[in-house]
């Protein structure tokens, strides 16, 4: 999703989206326009006290869906009022892919060892662990698996396969697909059969699948504890240390705003954003949805 | 059923208090109409008298608001399915489906489940009739429109119907196409002896094709009888001008004796063959094309024709290929049909002096009271 | 421009090599297609007929719904039939959500409002009196429905290719009732979405050429079969 609130930002998007479509016309119509096509009007330029410029994160569905963003957007731009944060959300495949290709200038995502590759290859300047939350395995209440109450993933995965119960997997390359395989491997198991459905979706849509078919899944905790009202599902695994997740930011290498992406790279990691994590979900769920540990 | 023995084939059909509302309008209102079996009776009025919409019901294809169907006596709907399966119908526009001049003509007999082998020989003799030899295979939509309306027939007329509806089958087609179809149509209704009910504003057509007529206005029929007796006598100022004649003039018979009636029309007295007694009031009338017209000063040679009269040019009219002339002679009007040749030749216009000649036998009578 | 050639390559290396996989997505695509197709035919040819083809008490008001039916987003419809094929839902104790036939529930509700409509315009442009023609040569009320819509067939054909393509293409329904299922409910669209979701965006503009070649093949179907019919059309 692409929030812009401010609304000169969202006319020049707008002019810019025209131009953009008009631009796609005229290469469709293989030079056949003869002359060049220019917009009616010139674009106008709002009287602004503070010139801002835009920062495009390109984050995960899972960091979406937790509600983080909405709380640290607000801080980031109170502190750097230059800025404007627009997030993309999307799988951790495709950001990591929109960073290559340079449609945004910071990634914050997890999954460290793409997030090395992706330093190592020179498409982003830098990598900083920003913080962690963890997985955890949800279920129906009837546990057909019998694994409620566990703390071993790797047994726990294994008797949801030896009971061929349903399990509902993202398969969409994402942070969270990405563990979950690695939990696999670790229990010995390729999954595969009637019992395991692979979707290639993105957590909320999982989870939604998941309490339908009265399945298992593996869920981050902040998504989990964002939507559990409306499921019935209940946590059966969770405390293993192999369920924690990494998370990275990264600012992209030749970025549109290096400045931008410096800045908010920078800012996440300080004392200041550091504690905006620290807090957030206390006040609705009770417990923080992630653990900030920037060195 | 039972089949009527004064028509070889064609089925009675009466419609008794039929009356059709669309909305508040009532578009059709007939205490009855008769078309006896295999007679050929002409539905003629000005478009919008509701004569289209009379056909649709006598031919079972929409129910009245009121009324009864008979067929053969027996009351039929548009629900009957072996009552409608005696019928069959050709309209205005041809209306030819998608597909070769054979699918068109084979139609109805699909509906009726006819043996492919059977269809194929129908078709073949109901076009050699239309006289479309070997167009089987053409496609209907490439035909012209005396072809397609020729097909339209064949399509009805293959159905071997005991009834037949033709709703202005003729009038999209041009007048010498009409003149030759109209011909082959009387021909092909006698030779079937089919009951047909033709519905058309043209006098003419329906003169060439019928042997009856029901004129219709705003839905109620004004005059029916035979084709001769309602184009010749029409009953009313309407009826005449819709049927290009002038009123029938109202008169007593002074003279009786050798079959030949003398009626005094208010001036001339206009001699017929009618019987009636001395000192009846009547009506007369004369189809304008029985009325001849001469210079004043031509030496008319001797003929049987015994009405002459010396009258003035009241009014002249070009309708079509034929000047219409409206005669007063003396008191009375009669009309005329006059050749555009004739008018130029004598220079007729309005006032002209002309001679004024009819047959006796031409003149048609209606006795008053 | 590199991406688009990599995906041109992708789309003849898949449709040359094919895999288990592709062949089932596809499958799948035309067995929902079809049978939400076949279904919108059934119920929305009908449907479509009467609207066009007679007055009726109560046509204005179908017709303005079936308009607005049209306009509909997919997604809107995936939500409700989601909805109601929810366990919690009134119809959840069929079990058919995330299932093929649920994608088929789905599609044929999109279908049908296109073809009802479609059809109902081609069947409108067929002259009433050809109606009457027919019954006057003995056509029952079926018999004259089935002439009009053979008279108005490249409108008909229209309608049912609209409701193909609609059904072939869409992917907001199908992905909110089917769930994306590797080798169940997966079709071609929600696989596009989820490669470009993946940053696939190569395998993503494959599949959608793959797609596009099935939309191109029954466009040229149909194209092939007015043509084959034309000598007997109007000139």
């Amino acid at each position: 999703m692409l929030g812009v609130k401010d609304p000169s930002l969202l006319r020049q998007r707008t002019l810019a989206l025209l131009l953009a479509v008009v631009m796609l016309f005229g290469l469709a119509a293989c030079g056949s326009a003869e002359e060049p096509v220019e917009p009616d009007q010139p674009a106008e330029t709002p009287a602004e006290p503070v010139e801002t410029t835009e920062v495009i994160i390109a984050s995960t569905t899972s960091t979406e869906d937790s509600g983080l963003f909405e709380v640290l957007i607000p801080a980031f731009e109170a502190d750097n009022p230059e800025y404007k944060i627009s997030v993309v959300a999307v799988g951790t495949g495709q950001a990591l892919e929109i960073g290559r290709n340079k449609d945004a200038d910071v990634l914050l995502v997890h999954a460290k060892a793409d997030e090395e590759t992706f330093v190592a290859e020179g498409y982003g300047t830098d990598r900083q662990d920003v913080m962690y939350n963890d997985f955890v395995i949800v279920g129906p209440e009837s546990d057909p698996a019998g694994i409620k109450d566990g703390d071993d993933a790797a047994a726990a995965l294994k008797a949801i396969a030896d009971a061929k119960a349903k399990f509902i997997s993202r398969g969409d390359d994402s942070g969270t697909h990405k563990a979950e395989l690695k939990l696999w491997a670790a229990a010995g198991i390729e999954p595969s059969g009637d019992w395991y459905d692979s979707i290639g979706q993105g957590m909320g849509d999982t989870l939604t699948m998941t309490s339908e078919s009265e399945g298992y899944t593996i869920a981050d905790r902040g998504t989990w504890l964002s939507m559990r009202d409306g499921l019935d599902l209940v946590i059966v695994v969770e405390g293993d240390p192999v369920l924690f997740n990494q998370y990275g930011v990264i600012p992209v290498t030749d970025a549109n705003n290096q400045e931008g992406a410096r800045a908010f790279a920078d800012w996440i990691v300080s004392p200041a954003g550091q504690e905006v994590i620290r807090t957030y979900g206390v006040d609705v769920y009770g417990e923080p949805l992630f653990v900030p540990n920037a060195q | 059923m039972s089949v009527s023995d004064s028509g070889a084939n064609g089925l009675a059909l009466s419609g008794v208090g039929i009356r059709k509302v669309y909305g508040k309008k009532t578009v059709v209102d007939i205490e009855r109409i008769d078309i006896a079996a295999g007679e050929t009776l002409a539905l003629l009025g000005p478009s919008g008298s509701g004569k289209s919409t009379l056909l649709s019901i006598m031919g079972l294809l929409e129910p009245p608001t009121e009324g009864q169907v008979l067929m053969d006596g027996r009351a039929v709907s548009h629900k009957d399915k072996s009552a409608r399966s005696h019928m069959a119908a050709a309209f205005q526009h041809p209306y030819l489906f998608k597909g070769t001049v054979a699918d068109n003509v084979a139609y109805g007999m699909r509906l009726r489940r006819v043996p492919a082998k059977t269809r194929r020989a129908a078709v073949t003799d109901a076009l050699a009739q239309v006289g479309l030899e070997g167009m089987e295979g053409r496609s209907a939509l490439t035909l012209s429109g005396g072809e397609a309306q020729r097909v339209a027939l064949a399509r009805a007329l293959v159905l071997k119907p005991r009834v037949l509806l033709l709703d202005e089958p003729l009038s999209s087609l041009d007048p010498l196409i009409k003149g030759q179809l109209a011909q082959d149509f009387a021909r092909i209704f006698r030779e079937h002896g089919m009951t047909t009910l033709y519905v058309t504003h043209d006098q003419n057509e329906a003169m060439a094709i019928a042997d009856r007529m029901v004129i219709l206005r705003d839905g109620q029929a004004v005059a029916a009888g035979g084709v001769d007796d309602v184009t010749g006598l029409p009953p009313d100022v309407w009826t005449a001008s819709f049927l290009g004649s002038e009123p029938p003039l109202e008169g007593t018979v002074v003279s009786t004796g050798d079959g030949v009636t003398g009626v005094d029309v208010g001036g001339p007295v206009v001699e017929t063959v009618a019987d009636h007694p001395l000192g009846a009031r009547v009506l007369v009338g004369v189809r304008p094309e029985d009325v001849l017209i001469f210079d004043a000063s031509a030496d008319i040679p001797q003929s049987t024709a015994r009405n002459q009269y010396v009258g003035t040019v009241a009014d002249v009219q070009l309708w079509g290929v034929m000047y219409h002339m409206v005669l007063d002679l003396g008191g009375a009007r009669i009309a005329s049909r006059v050749s555009r040749a004739s008018v130029r030749e004598m220079g007729l216009a309005v006032g002209s002096r002309v001679q004024v000649v009819f047959k006796a036998t031409a003149v048609r009578t209606r006795r008053l009271g | 421009m590199n991406v688009f050639v990599e995906a041109v390559v992708t789309a003849a290396r898949l449709t040359l090599e094919g895999s288990p996989a592709l062949w089932g997505v596809i499958a799948v695509t035309f067995e929902v297609a079809i049978v939400s197709t076949v279904a919108g035919i059934v119920l929305g040819a009908p449907m479509g007929f009467l609207m066009g083809a007679s007055r009726f008490r109560g046509r204005r008001v179908l017709v303005a719904l079936t308009n607005t039916a049209m306009g509909i987003p997919p997604v809107v419809i995936g939500l409700i039939v989601m909805m109601v094929l929810s366990r919690k839902g009134p119809l959840g104790f069929m079990g058919l959500l995330y299932s093929v036939d649920a994608m088929s529930i789905a599609q044929t509700l999109i279908s049908t409002p296109i073809i009802a409509g479609l059809v109902s315009a081609a069947v409108a442009s067929v002259p009433g009196k050809l109606r009457l023609q027919a019954r006057s040569l003995g056509a029952s009320r079926v018999q004259e429905a089935l002439l009009v819509l053979k008279e108005a067939r490249l409108g008909v054909l229209a309608a049912i290719a609209s409701g193909f393509g609609a059904v072939v293409r869409g992917v907001g329904a199908v992905m909110m009732v089917g769930g994306n299922i590797e080798g169940k409910t997966r079709v071609l669209t929600t696989a596009i979405v989820q490669e470009s979701r993946m940053g696939n965006f190569g395998m993503a503009l494959a599949l959608g050429l793959l797609l596009m070649a099935i939309t191109f093949a029954m466009n040229g179907f149909l194209t092939w079969y007015q043509h084959s019919n034309e000598r007997y059309e109007r000139g």
